[in-house]
């Protein structure tokens, strides 16, 4: 007897009890559906947690000045920055899998536009920065290699500054003073969202580096050449880690470092703060999904249930089954696809089941949701797997009886 | 050769510490051809004997031929592949599937025979076309009179073609008039060459055999050969005769 036979036999007998089958579909249905949603909320907040590591800018290696021992005190993270721009340079030119890298300058300045004052980063970069960071321009001009060399007066906004500033009217060519010195917006950046870490990068104005240190941030290093950071973007395809090792031989070589001494630097791959995040979004994908199987788990011995009465109440027809012919495997095939076609469309429903609740998720909830098709497809394979198993006992069953004593059966 | 050669068969129930011995060595033979009827009181072991015929049981102890084929020791699998082959097996109680047309009833066997199905269907509604059930082929056994349901059980016994067409008690849930009805169908099977045991408690059925089996108390009391059976055909037409007069 093949497959098709015992499919058909199967409907048929799942038919005769309309209602009990569909019961026990449900079991399934709700199942499925719910490892559908549940993974769906989960996979949804992943895929904005990796969007924000994409915003940050993928391949980014920061290099950051930090402690130096040299006279035995440790002094704390950028206190005296050891990262110089010749460093930047020497990065970007011996480095092949380095895109570019770029040097700059931090601190907190009082912006005024008018009447209106603004207290925001202000940051002392290259031409390269904007390249580094992934970070296009909404309107105007960058700033460019002229402005950093001849240290002009030139300001480059993110969209808060521009808000709390200006409001809805046009910064470009306007003057504004920062920490009283007058610069020209030349440029505006496109909008960046939070930060990995919930600050709000779009509260920033980028000035040249050169005009940084003489007429802004003012400099207080002993080296007029020191930056604060580099931020150091790798070509597409190149491996992160083994950048950031030559990165640091090269630094370590540069500021001649013993090879038992620490860093005077810290070199940190933004995605991994944010990888870390995104493991915590997987563990919560993981978590959902297992809660949601005990209810497939649920279902599946619901099946087993019905198919173990069925089973007892059919046993007559098993035994006339054997004695015209049939087989033990013939009778557990008949139980097992009766179980399994129980659980495949169980699983169908189910899957639909499951998209309308992520959808409905999504609506009201406003959480994101993210059905991805392996998904479906996994579930939907776990919904016959369950069948199977939890049928197969049942069925088992059903083929060991005795053909007399099925057919005696009351 | 004897298509069922029987020696000093035996079987034993066990219930809990005694043993009951339902059949204590029966030895006999049934050719090629032959209508026995096996006749005795109840208990006697008349059913335990058809089962174990029927291959639905397996005997205790002794050899049990069938067709050449020793069937004593073998698998369950290989027992069920006897059943759907070589046994055509009618039950007092028909046993026909509910909610299954009549035609896919006699089609039974040969899904397990592994036939492909538009072979199956032309099959059984030649078979039940044999029995006189042409016109019920589509009817469900609830909507089916006890003889019909009855001649149903007979088609599906013999849509396999079987060596030997075993019935226990075929009529004995059917009134006279339908009993003798059934009673012509197997005279005509077995004029046909179909090779046929049954089992009744009555004498007036058993008169239709070629030879009648007694068992009393699990053994072979009596063994005769019926000089000049009953045509059943004649039966059916006194019967009616005395229901017009
Ligand atoms: N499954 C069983 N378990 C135990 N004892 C059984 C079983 N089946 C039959 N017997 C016993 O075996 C003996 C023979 O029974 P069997 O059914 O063969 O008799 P029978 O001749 O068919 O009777 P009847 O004419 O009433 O149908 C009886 O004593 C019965 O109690
Ligand atoms: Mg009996």
């Amino acid at each position: 007897m093949n497959i098709w036979e015992s499919a058909r036999i199967a409907v048929r007998a799942l038919r005769v009890n309309k209602l009990r089958s569909v019961l026990t579909m449900l079991g399934i249905i709700i199942g499925v559906g719910a490892v559908i949603a549940m993974v769906g909320v989960g996979a949804g907040a992943q895929a904005s947690v990796t969007e924000r590591i994409e915003s940050l800018g993928s391949n980014l290696i920061v290099a950051t000045s930090g402690s130096v021992t040299s006279t035995g005190v440790r002094l704390g993270l950028g206190t005296q920055y050891t990262l110089t721009e010749d460093d930047a340079a020497a990065i970007a030119r011996e480095i092949s899998a380095v895109q570019v890298a770029a040097p700059s300058m931090k601190g907190k300045g009082q912006v005024v536009y008018g009447n209106l004052n603004w207290s925001t980063d202000v940051y002392g970069v290259t031409e390269d920065y904007l390249e580094a960071r992934d970070w296009p321009l909404d309107a105007g001009r960058p700033l460019d290699a002229h402005d950093v060399d001849g240290a002009t007066k030139v300001a480059v906004l993110g969209q808060t500054t521009v808000q709390k500033l200006f409001g809805d009217s046009d910064p470009l060519g306007q003057i504004i003073r920062i920490q009283k010195v007058p610069f020209t917006v030349i440029g505006l950046l496109a909008g960046k969202g939070e930060s990995a870490y919930g600050w709000d990068q779009d509260d920033v104005v980028l000035i040249p580096l050169s005009t940084a240190k003489k007429k802004v941030l003012g400099t207080t290093q002993p080296n007029p050449r020191s930056v604060r950071k580099v931020e150091i973007k790798i070509l597409p395809g190149d491996d992160m880690d083994e950048a950031e090792a030559q990165i640091r031989a090269l630094l370590r070589q540069r500021h001649r470092l013993q090879p038992g001494d620490d860093d005077d630097f810290k070199l940190g791959n933004l995605t991994d703060v944010l990888e870390t995040k995104e493991q915590a979004a997987q563990i919560m994908t993981y978590l959902l999904a297992a809660i949601a199987s005990v209810s497939l788990l649920v279902g599946g011995i619901g099946i087993m249930n019905i198919m173990l009465v069925s089973v007892t109440e059919r046993t007559r027809e098993i035994g006339l089954r054997m004695a015209v012919g049939a087989q033990g495997r013939d009778i557990l095939l008949q139980f097992l696809v009766e179980a399994v076609t129980l659980s495949v469309i169980g699983g169908v429903l189910g899957i639909a089941a499951g998209l309308t609740g992520s959808r409905a998720i999504s609506h009201f909830a406003e959480w994101r949701t993210l059905v991805a098709p392996d998904t479906i497809v996994l579930a939907f394979g776990f919904a016959a797997a369950i069948g199977i198993f939890f049928g197969f006992y049942p069925a088992r069953k059903a083929a060991r009886l005795d053909p007399i004593e099925a057919l005696r059966y009351e | 050769m004897a298509l069922i050669v029987i020696e000093e068969l035996t079987k034993d129930y066990r219930l809990g510490s005694h043993t009951v011995h339902a059949v204590r060595g029966l030895t006999l033979r049934v050719a090629r051809g032959e209508l026995v009827a096996i006749m005795g009181p109840s208990g006697s072991g008349k059913s335990t004997f058809m089962n174990i015929l029927g291959c639905l049981d397996s005997p205790t102890g002794g050899r049990y031929l069938l067709d050449g084929e020793d069937v004593a020791g073998l698998s369950p699998g290989e027992l069920a592949r006897i059943r759907n082959g070589k046994i055509g097996f009618v039950f007092q109680t028909f046993n026909l599937l509910a909610r299954t047309s009549a035609v896919e009833n006699v089609e039974l066997p040969l899904i397990y025979a592994g036939r492909p199905a538009r072979v199956r269907r032309a099959r059984a509604r030649e078979v039940l076309a044999a029995v006189g059930l042409a016109d019920r082929a589509h009817h469900h056994p609830s909507q089916l009179s006890g003889g019909q349901q009855q001649r149903v059980a007979i088609a599906r016994a013999l849509v396999n073609d079987p060596a030997v067409l075993l019935a226990d008690e075929p009529t004995g849930n059917l009134d006279t008039r339908t009993s003798v009805e059934i009673l012509v169908l197997l005279q005509q099977l077995n004029r046909q060459g179909i090779t046929i045991v049954l089992v009744t408690h009555e004498l007036d059925i058993a008169a239709f055999a070629s030879r009648v089996l007694t068992l009393r108390d699990g053994r072979l009391q009596r063994d005769e050969p019926v000089l000049s059976p009953r045509d059943a055909s004649v039966a059916q037409a006194q019967l009616e005769e005395e229901a017009v007069a």
